[in-house]
């Protein structure tokens, strides 16, 4: 184990993450992990990790890092201006680093969160199986919350890079400010009807309350069908869940829930959650309406894809 | 219908990765126990791509792999094991204690429930100590309990104006629920005592001292006794 970070300023929301901590949600302990796991995943191709090697999860406004051993480092997700010792660089591209180098993630130019992997991995404790932070227990990550200034963050043994790797372009996606998420109906379709026609047929706009637990969005109201009560008894949730709490105003929900006793009108599919974790506030989210069937192609073609690119990128 | 089980179990899609199994659609321990047997069975022995089991009050949340197993599969096999429910021994649920110190600074708002219900303060500790608890669910915050069975005579609004910060091992009654806070946090529930046994503990072996379909049981304890459980869990 390396020391390789010294936090001079830790960004506007900057945390440890994995992919998560499974198996004990019916404990009330949410998943937490990363929001962009398709970026996340990058991140650590970039630099030869394991894919679920943790990573910082860095929201709008980026760290500025002092450098303690050599390493090699990739940034991804967001687009958002970085600099090493004063030098521009480039994000979906790995880098080497060494000690007394400074390097300076700046603020988002798109998208909202953006992923430092360093070679080997963040070195912190596993708590019950998984290395990330949830701060709402205190749990995970580095001493269970935010990065702070004067924090040396280690990481684990992993191998060095031969040649830097990069990201192929058109693999790298784009965040624009208006997006379409795809989602399922369901599981509680069947409590609406015009609902289901506003869901799928309006803009909502994301508000300034998007984090981590959920995404509330603004746009006309999703009525429950009439006779159908408000809210059901408390059921687990899952990331991408469409709430339509007491004010029809709908609430995706992200890594950091476990019940709730409201219902899902659709949920939003796995491999369009990252465009969810990339939304800032005042952007336009449509939904549209997929099957089961075409969720599950996507999602085991977003693993291929996955896979490719660890074969591409290992080639060199 | 009988004890407000459905005669024929209903699915829902939560999405592409999650199976909503509901057995029921009220708060009723015969529907829980049909939850808590079937959690038990597949959990004994996970079918192949689920990757995550959790109980509620009257449904199951499957969540799995879509790259090794399908809902349609799941659902062939939930039926299968419904059917040999019957032939399956599952183990009787467990009774927790929870030693509590009633009152005091720990329960400041005991007098309120005692005068909402006009009962004496010992005897709100009483009622409140009868029952074994069915836990329904575990959710909301780690370890938090969504506890069955409050004397009627208890029931209290919640406070009009919720705490900002409930310190951690409150004993709370809101409405008709009675609860415990195993992690400090903002809450609404007017505050009856305090365990000084540690709910939540992320770092022991087990982090957690119960589960869905166990019971609880509350022993009212001194100020004295709270000390010393206090020191005996810094050990």
């Amino acid at each position: 184990m390396m020391e390789v970070f010294s936090v001079l300023t830790p960004g506007g929301y900057t945390t440890v993450q994995d992919e998560g901590r499974y198996g004990y949600q019916q404990m009330g302990i949410p998943v937490s992990g990363v929001l962009d796991a398709f970026a996340f995943h990058c991140a650590n191709l970039l630099v030869a990790n394991p894919k679920n090697s943790a990573a910082m999860e860095i929201t709008v406004m980026g760290p500025r890092l002092e450098i303690l051993s050599q390493a090699d480092l990739a940034v991804t997700g967001a687009e958002i201006g970085m600099t090493l010792n004063g030098q521009p660089i480039e994000t979906w591209t790995s880098f080497s680093v060494k000690p007394g180098d400074i390097l300076d993630i700046q603020q988002v130019k798109s998208g909202c969160r953006a992923y430092l992997a360093s070679n080997g991995g963040i070195d912190v404790p596993q708590v019950m199986g998984s290395r990330s932070t949830y701060v709402g227990a205190s749990i995970g990550g580095y001493h269970g919350r935010l990065l702070k200034a004067g924090d040396v963050i280690k990481c684990g043994p992993g191998k060095r890079l031969t040649d830097m790797r990069k990201m192929p372009s058109d693999m790298i996606p784009s965040y624009p400010p208006e997006v379409v998420i795809r989602a399922i109906p369901g599981p509680q379709d069947d409590f609406f009807k015009e609902g289901l026609e506003v869901i799928f047929q309006s803009d909502f706009m994301v508000s300034t309350k998007a984090d981590r637990m959920g995404y509330r969005l603004q746009g006309p109201e999703v009525k429950i069908r009439k006779g159908m009560p408000k809210s059901i008894i408390s059921e687990p949730t899952l990331p991408g869940g469409v709430q339509i709490p007491a004010d029809e105003q709908p609430i995706i929900l992200m890594v950091e829930q476990t019940v709730g006793g409201y219902t899902k009108i659709v949920t939003v599919i796995s491999v369009d959650l990252p465009r969810v974790a990339q939304a800032t506030p005042g952007d336009t989210i449509r939904f549209e309406r997929v099957s089961l069937e075409t969720a599950h192609a996507l999602y085991q073609g977003q693993q291929k894809k996955l896979q490719d690119l660890e074969g591409k990128l290992s080639e060199n | 219908m009988q004890n407000g089980l459905f005669e024929k179990t209903r699915f829902r899609t939560a999405g592409d990765r999650g199976l909503l199994v509901e057995y029921g659609e009220v708060i009723d321990p015969a529907v829980n126990n049909r939850v808590r047997s079937m959690a038990i069975v597949m959990e004994d022995k996970p079918p192949m791509g689920v990757t995550e089991i959790i109980p509620t009050y009257r449904s199951l949340l499957i969540i799995y792999d879509p790259t090794m197993t399908h809902p349609a599969e799941l659902q062939k096999m939930l039926k299968k094991l419904e059917a040999r429910l019957g032939d399956i021994k599952i183990p009787p649920p467990r009774t927790v204690d929870i030693p509590v110190c009633y009152g005091g600074d720990f329960g400041p708002d005991i007098d309120t429930v005692a005068a909402t219900n006009q009962l004496t303060v010992a005897e709100v500790i009483k009622l409140h100590c009868e029952p074994g608890y069915l836990i329904y669910m575990v959710g909301f915050t780690p370890g938090f309990p969504f506890l069955g069975g409050l004397s009627e005579k208890l029931h209290t609004p919640r406070l009009e104006t919720p705490r900002t910060l409930v310190p951690e091992g409150s004993v709370g009654i809101a409405n008709n629920q009675t609860g415990i806070y195993p992690v400090a946090s903002p809450g609404g529930w007017q505050l009856i005592g305090r365990t000084p046994v540690k709910l939540f503990a992320p770092g022991r072996k087990n982090p957690f001292l119960y589960q869905a379909g166990d019971r609880i049981k509350f022993k009212p304890i001194s100020a004295e006794e709270y000390t010393r459980l206090v020191e005996k869990e810094a050990e």
